[in-house]
């Protein structure tokens, strides 16, 4: 017995695809033309890779050996060539990308990523802090007012945007105004501070009169003159 | 429930190890079953104030490490029978410590002892911030001066921020001791008084340690001042501050300026 099984034909089924390539159309001369490219791709390198790149040389006349030069040139800055357009095919080296017809001209999108806006969360107009600042702690609130519920320690700092309010006291230093607000204020029950700030003017304990200290106390600018009074 | 508690203070030399070996043996005299844990690695003290210096064979650093098991390494008081060390390497520094390693001592330390009492080295780097790590409580040991003080206050403010309890949201119950007080410095306006001290730490007491000759007596001896004599003026404050951590209220003592008949003649007879 003889039977032979007849292997099973594969259907080669041929499809069309259309693709969107990029086109390069060198100019003479081609040295000058290169440095264009290279100008581009310093600005956003990587910007070819992976991108389908085809050559039309109608406006230019390059031997068979110019075309094999250009395309390695092309590829020794990563960028592929696809395929070519405006030579006959005869004339090329089969090593050589193919040579393509009728490709027509269409619109290429700049694919850029979107920009997501962020909306900055609502700006908090204070910042309170119900225990005592410790020394060596440094709070900087630059939106607005600090509140603290409790004394600042001796080596500890506040920074505000704001006015300072301190319920308890004032041992370290409070910089209050820092984004050029001359308007705000430096509020404390007992006033032992080792630097208060308004906007950039300041006063350190040897400048407070040894009759304010420890009263409550408020430090406001009065023009250019940093004034620190008793409260009430 | 074992609780973990460390003597921290910021400042150096202000009486952190005088204090764990006095409140450690106060506890232990007390009933409690108590470690004292030495972390000042490379400068180890606690060792000769508890009188077991030549009996150190492990230590911390050899557990953190794993090169000898816990029960090797833990020294049993001689007075005491449920008091125990735990002492510091003196050869290697500070970086020796893991974070790691700290929390599995002190886990394990915890199923074995009612108090595991740690003193921390000075300063606020890695050994005073792994000494407090763990804690449940905090005694902040302070003089009754203003940069002991100042410092005090920088350790209360890492205790709330730096510690395992603090990250969880939780606090460690805080307690100011303070030492080397003397009423008649402190009347004359040449100390701090208590309330100042107070009102700048805002942190409750436990207790008031009197300056005193007894407490430096004790150490030269290598014995906590709670063992040595425990009738002296600081051991009573001692003992009352153990108290107070047990839970237990007595009343706050301020030692009184003791000067004899003839002190206060001649007191008079210069004035």
């Amino acid at each position: 017995m003889d039977t032979q099984v007849e292997p099973q034909r594969q259907l080669v089924r041929l499809r069309g695809r259309s693709y969107v390539a990029f086109v390069f159309s060198p100019s003479m001369p081609i040295a000058g033309w290169l440095e264009e490219i290279d100008a581009t791709l310093a600005r956003s390198p990587g910007f070819f890779i992976g991108r389908p790149i085809v050559l039309d040389l109608s406006s230019v006349d390059l031997s068979p050996h110019g075309v094999a030069h250009l395309v390695s040139s092309l590829e020794t800055r990563s960028i592929r060539v696809l395929g070519i357009e405006g030579m006959d095919a005869n004339l090329l080296d089969t090593r050589l990308p193919p040579v393509l017809t009728g490709g027509r001209h269409c619109a290429v999108e700049q694919i850029e990523p979107k920009t997501v806006e962020v909306k900055p969360p609502p700006p908090a107009a204070s910042l309170l802090l119900e225990s005592p600042v410790r020394s060596g702690q440094r709070i900087v609130f630059v939106e607005g007012d600090v509140t603290v519920l409790g004394s600042v320690g001796s080596g500890a700092e506040i920074v505000a945007g704001g006015s300072i309010h301190v319920y308890g006291t004032l041992r370290g230093r409070a910089m209050a105004g820092i984004n050029g607000n001359s308007a705000a204020r430096i509020y404390c029950q007992k006033i032992e501070a080792e630097l208060l700030a308004i906007d950039g003017y300041y006063q350190t304990a040897e400048d407070i009169g040894e009759t304010l200290r420890r009263r409550p106390a408020q430090a406001w600018l009065d023009g250019d003159v940093m004034r620190i009074t008793p409260l009430s | 429930m074992a609780k973990v508690l460390v003597v921290t203070s910021g400042k150096g030399g202000v009486g952190k190890t005088t204090s764990t070996a006095a409140l450690g043996a106060a506890l232990a005299q007390q009933g409690e079953k108590v470690v004292v844990v030495d972390f000042d690695v490379g400068l180890r003290n606690l060792d000769l104030i508890m009188g077991a210096e030549r009996r150190v064979v492990f230590d911390l650093i050899n557990v953190v490490q794993g090169v000898a098991k816990l029960s090797q390494a833990l020294i049993r008081d001689k007075r005491l029978e449920n008091l125990w060390l735990l002492p510091a390497s003196q050869t290697r520094d500070k970086d020796a410590l893991t974070d790691e390693g700290v929390r599995l001592v002190i886990e394990d330390l915890r199923t074995k002892f009612d108090w595991v009492l740690c003193d921390s080295p000075a300063g606020i780097e890695r050994g005073a911030t792994l000494a407090m790590r763990y804690a449940d409580e905090a005694v902040i040991v302070a003089n009754p001066e203003v940069s002991s003080v100042r410092d005090a206050d920088r350790i209360i403010g890492m205790l709330d921020s730096k510690t395992a309890k603090a990250e969880k949201g939780e606090q460690v119950k805080k307690h100011v001791l303070i030492t080397r007080y003397d009423t008649g410095r402190a009347t004359r306006g040449e100390m701090l008084n208590i309330d100042d001290i107070l009102e700048i730490l805002a942190t409750p007491l436990l207790g008031i340690i009197p300056e005193s000759q007894d407490v430096l007596r004790a150490s030269n001896v290598g014995s906590p001042v709670t063992l040595n004599n425990a009738a002296s003026t600081p051991a009573r404050a001692y003992a009352d501050a153990a108290r107070r951590l047990n839970g237990e209220s007595v009343a706050m003592i301020v030692p009184a300026e003791r000067k004899s008949f003839m002190g206060r003649l001649l007191g008079r007879r210069a004035a």
